[in-house]
């Protein structure tokens, strides 16, 4: 059974090298992501992460468990690829429209001209097969990176939507709607994927 | 019965809805609506039901392994910060 990430905390509290190493192993890879959302470059993103993990270890001590591990860790993380990033993701204004259905799908009158096609079989047959995954991981990379940051969060790391929000710095409805629009576009991916297939 | 009608959703807001309906803060009127369209039109049934699943195909991908040589290096890491206590 995976230890929860509070018992390896003790551990590693207690001076246990081994503890480090299992967490490393749980989040470096979604922190990474999460990085690159923020800054312009891999390289500048592994120097944020490696820096949150020193950041950890300093402030073992001084971390009271208000928050999981998991959301204090990610903070960290995002306050060092804000100061250290150059997007300016807090600037941007969330309110531009975004629709998550193209508009030429349907007709005057609101409705599907263009309906959604069928895909939730094929997608799941090719994701057991192995064959899917790595195409997730790429959409998700490509989606615009505010919307990244909170898909990440939300649907990979599988965080609520109060500590998306701590993490991210968002308010409740801004945090909605970057989700909307990245699930909305990623929906559209899997239909696109399996249109050609068939 | 006008007035009800006027309020019906159509398609292409009902897809807006979604994430909404899906996280529970609808308002108690605009879920019944969403509901009521739902009920009579297959492809939003469709629709929700594949944003269903990008978020469980989404949910279920698992982070890549760590590289022996990157353990290495957070042990490394781990190590110096060890010696920096003393």
């Amino acid at each position: 059974m995976m230890e929860s990430d509070g018992e390896l905390l003790l551990r590693l509290r207690s001076g246990d090298e081994r503890a480090f190493v299992s967490l490393v192993e749980r989040y470096h890879e979604p922190m990474l992501h999460l990085a690159a959302s923020f800054v312009p470059s891999r390289a500048v993103a592994e120097e944020v992460v490696q820096d949150t993990w020193l950041a950890l270890l300093r402030g073992l001590d001084g971390f009271e468990g208000r928050s999981s591990l998991k959301t204090w860790l990610f903070r960290i993380l995002v306050n060092r690829a804000r100061t250290t990033g150059t997007r300016e993701q807090r600037s941007v204004p969330v309110a531009d429209p975004e629709p998550a259905v193209d508009p030429s799908r349907f007709d005057g009158s609101g409705g599907w001209a263009d309906p959604p096609e069928h895909w939730i079989e094929a997608a799941e047959g090719r994701l057991e097969a192995g064959k899917l995954a790595y195409r997730i991981r790429a959409w998700i990379d490509e989606l615009p990176a505010r919307q990244r940051a909170v898909v990440l969060l939300r649907d990979v790391e599988g965080m609520s939507s109060e500590e998306v929000c701590t993490v991210l710095a968002l308010s409740e409805g801004n945090q909605r709607v970057l989700l909307h629009r990245g699930r909305s576009r990623l929906r559209q991916l899997f239909e696109d994927e399996f249109r050609e297939v068939r | 019965m006008r007035l009800l009608q006027r309020r019906d959703l159509v398609c292409q807001q009902a897809v807006e809805l979604v994430t909404g309906y899906l996280e529970g803060t609808l308002s108690r009127s605009a879920r019944r609506r969403f509901e009521a369209h739902l009920a009579g039109c297959p492809h939003c049934t469709e629709y929700l039901a594949q944003m269903r699943e990008t978020i469980s195909l989404t949910g279920r991908l698992a982070p890549e392994d760590l590289t022996p040589q990157m353990r290495d290096e957070f042990v490394d890491l781990y190590r110096r910060w060890r010696s920096e206590q003393q």
